[in-house]
């Protein structure tokens, strides 16, 4: 394999590696702190393009769209938390997750309504030429989506770290009940979560359908590999999470470019996920995640 | 636990009265029709005349099965949309037999197996004398032995080959084209216009694609062309560089893309950022508007087999043209949009059914089956069709053209 | 060391008196009595009362319901049971999550499909050996993901779910692919094709009902007895001489044969079967329904495959488009309103209408699944 070849596969892998990476932010952010997969992440992802699309086309310019965009789910995100998550607070994990997957139904279904079944696009952020390393080739528009995941893992650790209500958000992922004692508004500190992860997906949605379009079913696999790209990072971990998403998306994008025979692409999906089970069985909390003590 | 019991049964009751209320709503809907409109341009042959009496007496029930939720939502929603419209148009003129005519459509959600369930409805609670449908092949695979064993005429707008390769075929009919056919006129192009020998393929890996990848591999030899790489994609991959790349280290002449949208549109992108600048070649898939949307300047060059409705002015045959003409104002009249090729194949399956009902001047299966295999010459918008006992797919590869995308619209490449 | 059974059942017959005085458990009958702790032959025969019960009207079904229609979406609600009892099994006894079961029905039809159309076999023993390859994949993936936790585990059976997906999709000369396997033999009984819609809803529903009545024998097992253990706590459990993983790996072998089996009754119903049904979103939905149906007891599993069958049948009825809409929405208030699942919603209303009574200890911390029993505090 050419230097050529081979590099556009890692371009492939970080196009791609982008946007799980950014809806693993969006599963990490909810399960540091309620503890809950949230099956509608990819379901946000979706609305946050389609919102954007229909922004656009009537009439708004791309930033204002984006912008707009980003607002209206984390509207959505936050009366989803009120409505579905904030009754059952109290119940299993269990009843929690079930709740997210009929809520991702309702929402893609909603989306097919409401935009169609066809998908869309919207136009690039920038319009330019794509970029040439050493002959391969990426689209500006994935510099976009690197660049902005990266402003949020940087927001995100700030904000974790440096401020008051980050610190109270961790405090109530390691021990609600403590947090609680302590005065820190758990219910409050729940629907900033959601709303937050909501921002997030919808940012990424935004990002990614110039690059690949958006359609009501696009939600899907992207949750899927979200999710998938979580766990490999470790879940809990904001740097985990986009550690995860780029991994996964590189091992995917090498898989079909290591490979020797032809129509083996198909594959794939299977390899990195073998992968991805491989790294479980022999580190159970991910690449960056943490060894959790259990309570006896 | 008897109240598991209860609510089962509970639960069929609200089944069984919501069926019913569905099927009187329609009939008093279409009974109500009662006009004066001029039989135009028509798919059988009503009389002509600015007076048409209302239908009259048992409704003839045909029932339609689309996919007009799931992943082929996009296919299903315009077969939909046009079953609905030509009910209304059939019983505007004065119905089939004199009866009015009753479309019932029902959703598999792009899951055979909601097929079944949907079929076996269709027959036993609707009474239907005819299924229209799958809109896609595993939904038909799945409804096959039903109808075959009820002895029910089903015409589906499915375009695997399997549908009417493998037994039974006594009961089922087509109107896309096999896609046998699509492939057949897409290779011939590549090979008498292109002039090359070596392309590639790019499949989606549903049935569709898949299905479109292993005809062109059992036929390239027979024109002259070799596969030297194919790949496949999930249906809603984000990203095709990485196939792409592989492709292209095989150095094709050509790259055949085979599957529906969004992703031939994606790999169109890919390429202009790939850079390769290859022939594209796609499938009858990406003969809808929305490819040309997504692709945007990508689009630009690309060449598909298609039917003639696309470029009805390529249509040669005035009886056909007619049709077709009358088709689209309808449609665009009903619905406000354009009727893509699926929108065709519901158009085709009906007035293929109500010409054979009209020519056996009955209902009863066994006559519509020997009508529709005596069918010659009946034409619409996927072509113009020749049933036989042997043949029920009814097409050539004449009847599909090559299109070219140019300047953002469909021009007929040379 | 205290038996496990007597355990229980003094801690049901506790929690009995706080609720209703006058209804005590003996939990020294447990043997005896129903899996509730409800002692001696009244707790024997309620239990069993229910399952015949229903045994009764499931098989007498046909003779009064001749409709096809209506047969098809009971055969359905029988072969989306099967699973549903593993997972029940699964998730509300051994606590453990699974995410890939879909592709253990999946390897059940294909190993039905391919035995018997391209090796000739009988559709039977092409059942038999089908569910066999499933238990041995269950044992090659149970080993090392029975380990993981929670999410954790989750995921690695949601990865398992998806390569078993990809290999049915790609290995073409195999399994056909996308394509499908086409021509599928009908099973046979005593010489009897079961084409006959009432003849093979007879059929399946006994498979569904002797393998309901196994789950609901499960706790008067010693397997079951050491589940209800180590679901409580892994380390007492482990610490007091139970197998934690080779129980953990039973459960799960033996769900996946239920879901392989149902498989197979899928491909020789519809006679026809394609990759794509396969995959992730149905094991979802049959984790959904377990959940929804109730993880208490087995009888949750009748509860949430009948309303994931039924439900969307019904919702049909008035308009297609809406149909996932409002069944995504129904799913959330259930949740909401039933958090214990369907099967616990007598025992729900009753306790709507009674003043909880005071205790001191009382969940401050969400638990991964139901307490096993709970639907005995009525």
């Amino acid at each position: 394999m050419s230097l050529q070849e081979f590099l556009q596969f890692v371009f492939a892998g970080i196009t791609s590696g982008s946007v799980y990476a950014l809806t693993a932010l969006g599963f990490t952010l909810i399960y540091n702190a309620t503890g809950i997969i949230n099956f509608a992440q990819g379901e946000f992802v979706m609305l946050g393009g389609l919102a954007a699309v229909s922004l656009h086309s009537g009439g708004a310019p791309l930033a204002l769209a984006a912008i707009g965009a980003v607002a209206v789910v984390t509207v959505v995100g936050l009366l989803f938390e009120l409505l579905a998550i904030r009754p059952l607070l109290n119940a299993s994990i269990l009843a929690q997750i079930i709740v997210t997957v009929g809520a991702s139904l309702a929402l893609r279904t909603a989306a097919m309504l409401v935009w169609g079944r066809e998908a869309v696009a919207l136009p690039a952020f920038t319009e330019r030429a794509p970029l040439s390393v050493f002959g391969a080739t990426v689209v500006a528009q994935t510099l976009w989506v690197l660049g902005v995941t990266a402003l949020i893992v940087i927001a995100l650790q700030v904000f974790y770290r440096r401020t008051m209500l980050g610190k109270a958000v961790r405090a109530c992922a390691v021990n609600p009940m403590a947090a609680r004692l302590l005065g820190i508004p758990y219910g409050r500190v729940v629907l900033l979560t959601f709303g937050a992860s909501a921002a997030v997906a919808a940012a990424g949605g935004v990002l990614i359908t110039p690059i690949s379009f958006m359609s009501y079913s696009s939600g899907a696999l992207i949750g899927l590999k979200g999710f998938a790209a979580a766990i490999l990072g470790g879940l809990g971990s904001p740097a985990g999470a986009v550690a995860g998403g780029l991994t996964l998306g590189l091992l995917e994008s090498l898989s079909v470019g290591l490979l020797p025979w032809s129509g083996t692409s198909g594959y794939k999906d299977a390899i990195a996920f073998l992968i991805l089970l491989l790294v479980l069985f022999a580190r159970p909390q991910g690449l960056l995640g943490q060894r959790s003590a259990q309570k006896v | 636990m008897a109240l598991v019991v209860v609510l089962g049964l509970l639960l069929f009751a609200g089944l069984g009265c919501g069926g019913d209320e569905t099927a009187t709503d329609e009939t008093t809907e279409d009974t109500a029709a009662s006009t004066d409109t001029s039989a135009g341009e028509t798919t059988d042959t009503s009389e002509a005349g600015d007076e048409v009496a209302a239908p009259t007496g048992e409704p003839i029930v045909f029932g339609a099965l689309v996919s007009a939720t799931g992943p082929a939502a996009a296919l299903g929603e315009q077969e939909r949309a046009a079953l609905e419209m030509l009910e209304g148009q059939l019983n505007d003129r004065g119905g089939l037999l004199g009866r009015p005519v009753e479309i019932v459509i029902e959703d598999d959600q792009s899951n055979p197996n909601e097929a079944v369930t949907a079929t076996n409805k269709l027959i036993q609670q609707d009474g239907a004398v005819a299924i229209i449908g799958g809109t896609i092949s595993p939904s038909t695979l799945a409804m096959k032995p039903i109808t075959a064993r009820e002895g029910i005429p089903q015409v589906t707008m499915s375009a695997a080959n399997a549908i009417t390769d493998e037994p039974p075929i006594e009961w089922i009919w087509r109107t896309p084209p096999k896609d046998a056919l699509a492939v057949a006129r897409a290779l011939t192009y590549v090979s008498e216009k292109l002039g090359i020998t070596r392309i590639a393929v790019l499949h989606d890996e549903n049935a569709f694609g898949s299905s479109g990848l292993a005809e062109i591999e059992k036929s390239a030899a027979d024109y002259g062309l070799e596969v030297v790489a194919k790949e496949s994609y999930r249906t809603d991959e984000t990203d095709l560089t990485a196939p792409l790349t592989k492709i292209r280290s095989s150095e094709p002449e050509a790259l055949v893309v085979w599957g529906t949208n969004p992703g031939p549109a994606v790999a169109a992108k890919n390429m202009d950022q790939l850079g390769m600048d290859i022939p594209y070649i796609g499938s009858h898939g990406i003969a809808n508007m929305t490819f040309i949307d997504l692709a945007g300047d990508a689009a630009e060059g690309v060449v598909f087999p298609a039917g003639k409705m696309l470029i009805p002015e390529s249509i040669t045959d005035p009886a056909q043209k007619e049709v077709v003409d009358g088709f689209i104002a309808a449609f665009e009249e009903a619905t406000g949009q354009r009727p893509n090729t699926f929108a065709g194949h519901a158009f085709d399956s009906v007035g293929l059914l109500v010409d054979a009902i009209e020519r056996a001047g009955s209902t009863e299966p066994g006559d519509i089956q020997q009508a529709l295999n005596e069918t010659t010459g009946w034409a619409g918008p996927d072509g113009i069709f020749n049933y036989s006992e042997t043949d029920h797919d009814g097409l050539e590869v004449g009847d599909l053209i090559m299109v070219r995308i140019e300047g953002g619209s469909w021009v007929l490449a040379e | 060391m205290p038996r496990f059974g007597q355990g229980e059942g003094a801690e049901s017959a506790a929690a009995d008196a706080a609720v209703k005085p006058s209804e005590g458990g003996r939990g020294s009958d447990r043997d005896r009595g129903d899996r509730c702790g409800r002692g001696g032959a009244w707790g024997w025969a309620s239990g069993n009362l229910a399952f015949l019960l229903f045994s009764l009207v499931a098989l007498t079904m046909p003779l009064y319901l001749t409709n096809s229609y209506y047969l098809s979406i009971l055969a359905f609600f029988a072969i989306r049971l099967m699973p549903t009892i593993g997972l029940n099994l699964l998730l509300g006894q051994a606590g453990q999550i699974s995410l890939g079961h879909a592709a253990f029905i999946g390897l059940g039809a294909y190993g039905s499909a391919l035995l018997t159309t391209r090796w000739g076999l009988d559709p039977w023993p092409a059942m038999f050996l089908a569910a066999l390859l499933s238990a041995l994949v269950a044992v090659v993936i149970g080993v090392p993901a029975l380990r993981l936790k929670g999410h954790y585990l989750a995921m690695a059976t949601l990865g398992f779910g998806e390569i078993v997906l990809i290999l049915l999709i790609q290995l073409k000369g195999l399994t056909g692919g996308t394509d499908g396997v086409v021509g599928i033999p009908p099973l046979e009984l005593g010489g009897w094709s079961l084409t006959d819609p009432r003849l093979f809803h007879v059929v399946v529903w006994s498979a569904a009902l002797i393998m309901l009545r196994m789950a609901l024998n499960l706790p008067r097992t010693r397997t079951g007895r050491a589940l209800i253990a180590l679901h409580r706590t892994e380390i007492a459990a482990s610490s007091l001489g139970i197998d934690v993983a080779f129980h953990k790996l039973q459960v799960f072998v033996v769900s996946a044969v239920f879901a392989s089996i149902a498989g197979s009754f899928l491909a020789h119903y519809v006679m026809f079967i394609s990759p794509e049904g396969f995959g992730v979103t149905l094991s979802v939905l049959l984790v959904a329904g377990a959940v929804i149906g109730g993880l208490a007891g087995v009888w949750g599993a009748v509860w949430g495959a009948g309303l994931m069958v039924l439900l969307p049948e019904v919702l049909a009825r008035y308009n297609e488009d809406y149909t996932l809409l409002a069944f995504g929405l129904l799913v959330i208030v259930v949740m909401i309103f039933l958090p214990e699942g369907l099967a616990g919603a007598p025992a729900k209303l009753r306790a709507l209408r009674r003043t909880p009574p005071y205790t001191v200890a009382s969940r401050t911390q969400a638990e991964p699944v139901e307490e096993r029993g709970s639907e005995c505090r009525s």
